[in-house]
């Protein structure tokens, strides 16, 4: 079974982002101030190849811990569906 | 003494640093394909800086799971000296050789240009030789470089005598003015808990050869001698 991952990452809460900071500071510019606290993350997709979904989620978090984030610094969540 | 600097996809600081070791300092240098899986005998292994596989993902994050890495973690587990400058330094944290991680510097920009660090001890194999306190112009070049642990690891790394570097001014005054990229506690270099393991942002290869007008990095590399061949 093919299923495919929505797989988000962001800096953690604690850290400072500089490109969320960058880019809300631009929000006045646009004429939105009322938009703050903007922290950027990835989003990364990928499909796994895999006999159940329970597997597939293994993976998954396999792949996110030891590769697609650095527990250090970045928190990930990701979703799950049938390819 | 015999060093292997490996060379990743990106890498572009290991001519620097074979020319140094070999040309400057007289040593047996040999430089390490990141796809073999020998580390041929070196006493000391080196990592350059670079931008190996891009800096995708994020820094090092790729070139950890290089091939010739596991025998670098192995090497280092056993008490071996690994040493990784810039890029390096993001690798061998990624690969947990070292604590902490390097984030992408606080303004965001890419940071090229002289800057001062100031040794904090001389208990390790690379700062034997280096009087503490004292500045040394040696330039950084990194986009992330941003130091960072928890406080309860840069506390320990405090405690345990393993910072081994801060950013400083050039009379040695450390202060947020001082601190290119925001690194936490001012960091720029550190050892592991064994004291085999060395990182640091700034390039010491960049600043020891006497045609360059500066060297002011040469005793990090005497101090490898010093203590290794004595």
């Amino acid at each position: 079974m093919k299923y495919t991952a929505n797989i988000t990452v962001m800096p953690l809460k604690a850290l400072l982002d500089p490109q969320g900071k960058a880019v809300s500071n631009s929000m006045a510019n646009l004429d939105l101030p009322e938009i703050r606290n903007v922290r950027v993350g990835k989003h990364i997709t990928l499909e796994v190849e895999s006999p159940d979904e329970k597997t597939a989620r293994q993976k998954v978090e396999d792949a996110c811990k030891k590769l697609l984030a650095n527990p250090i610094i970045e928190s990930y969540e990701f979703e799950l569906t049938k390819a | 003494m015999k060093f292997g600097v490996v060379v990743f996809p990106g890498s572009n600081c290991d001519h620097d640093l074979l020319n140094v070791l070999e040309h400057v300092l007289g040593q047996q240098v040999i430089a390490l394909w990141h796809k073999d899986h020998d580390l041929k005998g070196v006493d000391m292994v080196m990592l350059p800086g670079g931008f190996s596989y891009g800096d995708y993902l994020r820094s090092g994050s790729i070139a950890r799971f290089s091939p010739i890495m596991k025998e670098v973690v192995e090497f280092a587990d056993r008490g071996g000296f690994v040493f990784g400058i810039c890029n390096g330094f993001q690798i061998l944290c990624e690969s947990r050789l070292l604590p902490g991680a390097l984030l992408h510097n606080e303004h965001h920009t890419f940071i090229c240009r002289n800057t001062y660090v100031k040794a904090e001890t001389d208990q390790s194999l690379i700062t034997s030789r280096l009087r503490i306190d004292e500045p040394l112009k040696i330039p950084i070049s990194h986009g992330e470089g941003r130091f960072y642990a928890g406080s309860d690891i840069v506390k320990e790394l405090q405690d345990k005598d393993q910072v081994l570097f801060r950013y400083c001014d050039a009379e040695g005054g450390v202060s947020e003015k001082s601190n290119p990229n925001g690194a936490t506690d001012h960091i720029a270099g550190i050892c592991n808990k064994t004291r085999n393991v060395f990182g640091m942002m700034p390039h010491p290869e960049r600043a020891a050869d006497p045609v360059l007008g500066n060297t002011d990095g040469l005793g990090i590399f005497q101090s490898i001698l010093q203590i290794v061949t004595a």
